[in-house]
């Protein structure tokens, strides 16, 4: 099991790496040298733009670029914003916390809803399972930010339940917390539902095809247990490694949402850092997505170990 | 967007001549074509059928509601939308062209290739595909949009790039799937050339998944692209849905109605492309997926309750298993069989491959497939099991009636370990505690025959070898004494070695418990050594049924006749041991 973990792990840190290496110089060469100018803005003469770009070290050559990069990404210190000067690493993580919030809450809900949801579809057939399939084409179809425009127009602005956006730490009032995240949660949870429900379904009806649903049916067995003890746990491998795909595919849609609901995350950094072109806060937010992709990865791998005793060997 | 990990690459899938009718037969499919359909008009005629310049503001029509001057209104700066509306559909339309367009060449052209040759090309595209999934598609376009500027069409065309790995994935299994199969190697042999072997025999595998994807790559570039221009991230200068609804957004407050055009567009179409994807898959693979149902045979009718047969503990009385076929006509595959079981007797039901000798033993313990329809009587130890409640048969399963698989590890649950499969039915029907019960089924492994009781206990099943793994099934089965064993046969897939160790405790146990056995098996040495009793079938029917040594003497039916010759002429028994697959 340490082996299995340890070598996910490794090849994780060498994805990242890869990556990082690769997104540095897509960014930092693509950049040019128009980045000094669009912060100078326009009019600046030459000579500014000159020694904006020595100040910035653009001067220098790529590769020594790139290596006080990295040598300072290792300890942690991913440089600082072009446009204000603030360290990048404060900037996100001041920021991480409300996205991962966001994000872990509706992976909750949505590994428990896409689980009921599935389950009964696959059992019960007929209608049911017709309107759970339907309902779980639709919300996969739509995008996020079209439901999350749809719930702030009904629940916010129609029937005043919540507030429309904005969004109040937990610990400055936690019913005002609950209440600011519950639709963005909501929005993120319909989407990732809709996936995860037709996975579910599908590997529970591969699941009770098999041989030994019949051999625990003939022994006895009340069919509540068969099927969420043995069936469940044996379709719950395939099921996992789609809700780690989706869980990725909640990651970029909270940084759309966050903009609807005005929700100070990591969204919002970079669609600021993105319009202002500040290459060395996108370059960290790359990194973070990445660490947190790969952190998501690592944690379905060592439920799948945990529930696949042939995994654990493996 | 549908998930490409999910495609099953299958040679089946080449599209079928009669495909596209079938598309057209599908209700959603035909409404989401319609709507396409109209979404690419609107795009093409654009500038005939707007009323106005979509670019105009017009001071006085600010956020003007719908009606006679503006049909569906006029947005934040006086312009009006429905032009908005016709113009930025062209938009939407390229920008999703565009990135299919990229995705599909580069994903498609790198499957190919890594496909059809293997080695380093299959290391590294599979390994860029996995680096280029690592990320959040948004967030990578993000970076992308900081260096390169507001353009769409750069955006786009990046974000083809980022979905290419969906078609290389699917494109990649369908083609390795391939690649040594027998046609392509025969036309390597006479001498094609790669690509004209590509050209022809690999790019025909590849259509039909590429097709179902490229819809949802599609719904995937337009929803993407509106995020974007939502965002406010695109060129201010062009109309786009998403720009719109973020116009829109900022006056929810005035003009909420206005929400409603974009949203509706791009919802639509999204929705639109998925269901194309979706009637695709049916009409292209028709590989039309099992519907759910009940896992219980419906009854068709409770027979009256038999006169009960004196010493027979098993009476099966004209019993019929039917299913449905396509075409809604029913299909016997049990025809009016009768036989008994009496205690302490084996009876053997021997037949060859889809004689319905499994279906009859499956229907004794009511664990058909969803679908199948039963009629009869089946009357076990003076009670009438057809129409009996659900509850009170799982009462008798296991406990009064138990089951012997054929294929040892298969059925075997893989995630849980042999003792707690042994111990969980022996709590269930014994209400043992769990010390009680652990005990029991250590009893038991020793019993049938486990030289380590306690370490086979304490493993998996991928842990134990096939005849462990059939000896705990029987242990399984006789855990609470049953009065009836069902098995199903029980030494096909075992090595002949195994086989004969596996007959003998069989025998000990019905000595031992005094049991009444329906073994059904195609093997006649298997019926010689342990039946007592012996009923033949073929095609649903009992054709004959006696005594072990009558029968074998003189065989009446000449296929009972067929099938001693066929022993004897080749040394295997007739048919192959699949019976429950295909009957």
């Amino acid at each position: 099991m340490y082996r299995f973990i340890a070598r996910r792990l490794g090849s994780g840190v060498v994805l990242i790496a890869a990556l990082a290496t690769l997104t540095f110089f897509l960014l930092y060469l693509g950049a040019g040298d128009r980045i000094a100018r669009q912060l100078l803005g326009e009019d600046a003469d030459d000579a500014a733009v000159r020694a904006k770009e020595h100040e910035l070290g653009l001067d220098r050559p790529i590769w020594t670029q790139f290596g006080h990069w990295a040598s300072g990404a290792v300890h942690g210190d991913l440089g600082t914003s072009w446009f204000n000067g603030q360290d990048v690493r404060t900037a996100i993580l001041s920021r991480l916390s409300v996205t991962v919030t966001l994000v872990i809450g509706s992976t909750l809900l949505t590994v428990v809803l896409a689980t009921v949801l599935g389950v009964v579809a696959a059992t019960r057939g007929g209608w049911v399972d017709r309107v759970v399939q339907f309902l779980g084409v639709l919300g996969h179809a739509v995008p996020n930010f079209l439901i999350s425009l749809g719930l702030v127009t009904l629940f916010a602005i129609s029937l005043h339940w919540f507030r429309p956006t904005g969004y109040v730490r937990f610990a400055d009032s936690p019913q005002l917390w609950l209440s600011s995240i519950t639709l963005p949660v909501l929005a993120l949870t319909i989407n990732g539902v809709s996936g995860v429900v037709q996975q579910v379904r599908g590997s529970v009806l591969d699941e009770l095809g098999r041989d030994y649903v019949r051999t625990l049916r003939s022994r006895g067995l009340p069919e509540s247990r068969v099927v969420y003890r043995h069936v469940l746990r044996n379709a719950a491998g395939p099921a996992l490694s789609f809700l780690g795909v989706q869980v990725v595919g909640l990651l970029g849609g909270a940084v759309i949402i966050e903009q609807v609901f005005a929700i100070p995350g990591l969204g919002q950094v970079a669609v600021t850092a993105t319009g202002q072109g500040d290459i060395p806060l996108v370059m960290g937010l790359v990194v973070v997505s990445a660490v947190l992709v790969v952190l998501v990865n690592l944690l379905v791998d060592l439920v799948q170990g945990w529930l696949n005793p042939k995994v654990r060997l493996g | 967007m549908s998930d490409p990990s999910l495609a099953v690459p299958d040679v089946a899938s080449v599209p079928a001549p009669g495909s596209l009718r079938r598309l057209l037969r599908n209700p959603l499919g035909v409404a989401a074509i319609g709507w396409l359909a109209l979404v690419l008009v609107s795009a093409l005629l654009a500038s005939w059928l707007s009323p106005y310049d979509p670019d105009e503001p017009a001071a006085r029509d600010i956020l003007a509601g719908p009606g006679s001057a503006h049909l569906l209104g006029a947005d934040g700066s006086g312009r009006d939308i429905l032009s908005r509306l016709l113009h930025a559909s062209q938009i939407s339309v390229a920008g999703a062209a565009l990135t299919l367009l990229v995705a599909a060449v580069i994903g498609i052209g790198a499957g190919l290739l890594a496909g059809y040759y293997g080695g380093w090309t299959e290391t590294a595209g599979t390994w860029v595909a996995s680096l280029i999934m690592a990320l959040p598609g948004i967030v990578a376009l993000l970076a992308v949009r900081a260096v390169v500027g507001p353009s769409l069409w750069t955006t786009m065309a990046i974000f083809g790039v980022l979905l290419s790995p969906a078609f290389y994935r699917v494109v990649h299994a369908a083609v390795s799937g391939v690649r040594n199969e027998l046609y392509v190697d025969a036309a390597r042999v006479s001498g094609l050339s790669d690509p004209r072997i590509i050209g022809r025999h690999v790019l025909t595998v590849v259509r039909a998944p590429a097709i179902i994807l490229a819809a949802g790559v599609g719904s995937a570039a337009i929803a993407l692209q509106s995020g974007i221009t939502f965002l406010g991230l695109g060129d201010p200068s062009v109309p786009t849905w998403g720009g719109m609804l973020n116009d829109a957004f900022a006056n929810i407050y005035t003009a909420p109605v206005a929400l409603a055009w974009p949203s509706l567009a791009i919802g639509v179409t999204c929705v639109a492309l998925t269901l194309l994807s979706n009637a695709l898959r049916d009409a292209l693979e028709r590989t039309a997926e099992p519907a759910p149902t009940r896992h219980d045979a419906d009854d068709e009718h409770a027979a009256p309750p038999a006169p009960s047969g004196g010493e027979a503990l098993l009476e099966v009385r004209d019993l019929v298993v039917a299913y449905r076929r396509p075409d809604g006509s029913a299909r016997r595959v049990v025809d009016e069989v009768s036989l008994s079981v009496r205690e302490g007797e084996v009876h053997g039901l021997v037949g060859e491959s889809g004689s319905g000798k499994t279906q009859t033993a499956f229907s004794i313990l009511r664990l058909l497939p969803a679908g199948a329809r039963t009629s009869g009587s089946i009357v076990f130890d003076g009670t009438e099991l057809t129409g009996l409640p659900a509850k009170r048969l799982t009462r008798l399963r296991g406990d009064a009636i138990a089951y012997i698989p054929q294929e040892p590890m298969s059925n075997l649950d893989p995630s849980f370990t042999v003792g707690s499969q042994l111990v969980e039915p022996i709590r269930t029907h014994r209400g043992y505690g769990r010390a009680q019960a652990r005990a029991r089924a250590l009893e038991l492994l020793d019993r049938v025959g486990i030289p380590d009781p306690e370490r086979t206990f304490r493993a998996y099943p991928h842990e134990i070898s096939g005849g462990m793994a059939q000896r705990v099934l029987i242990a399984g089965a006789v855990a609470c004494e049953p009065k009836l064993l069902i098995a199903d046969e029980p030494t096909t897939a075992l090595d002949v070695t195994v086989q004969a160790e596996v007959l003998d405790l069989l025998r000990d146990l019905r000595d031992d418990l005094g049991m009444g056995v329906l073994l059904v098996t195609h093997d006649f040495g298997v019926v010689a050594d342990l039946c007592d009793r012996v009923s033949v079938m073929r095609h649903g029917r009992v054709v004959e049924t006696g005594p072990v040594d009558a029968l074998f003497a003189a065989p009446q039916h000449p296929y009972t006749r067929a099938l001693f010759d066929a022993v004897i002429a080749t040394g295997e028994p007739a048919g192959s041991p699949q019976d429950g697959a295909d009957a």
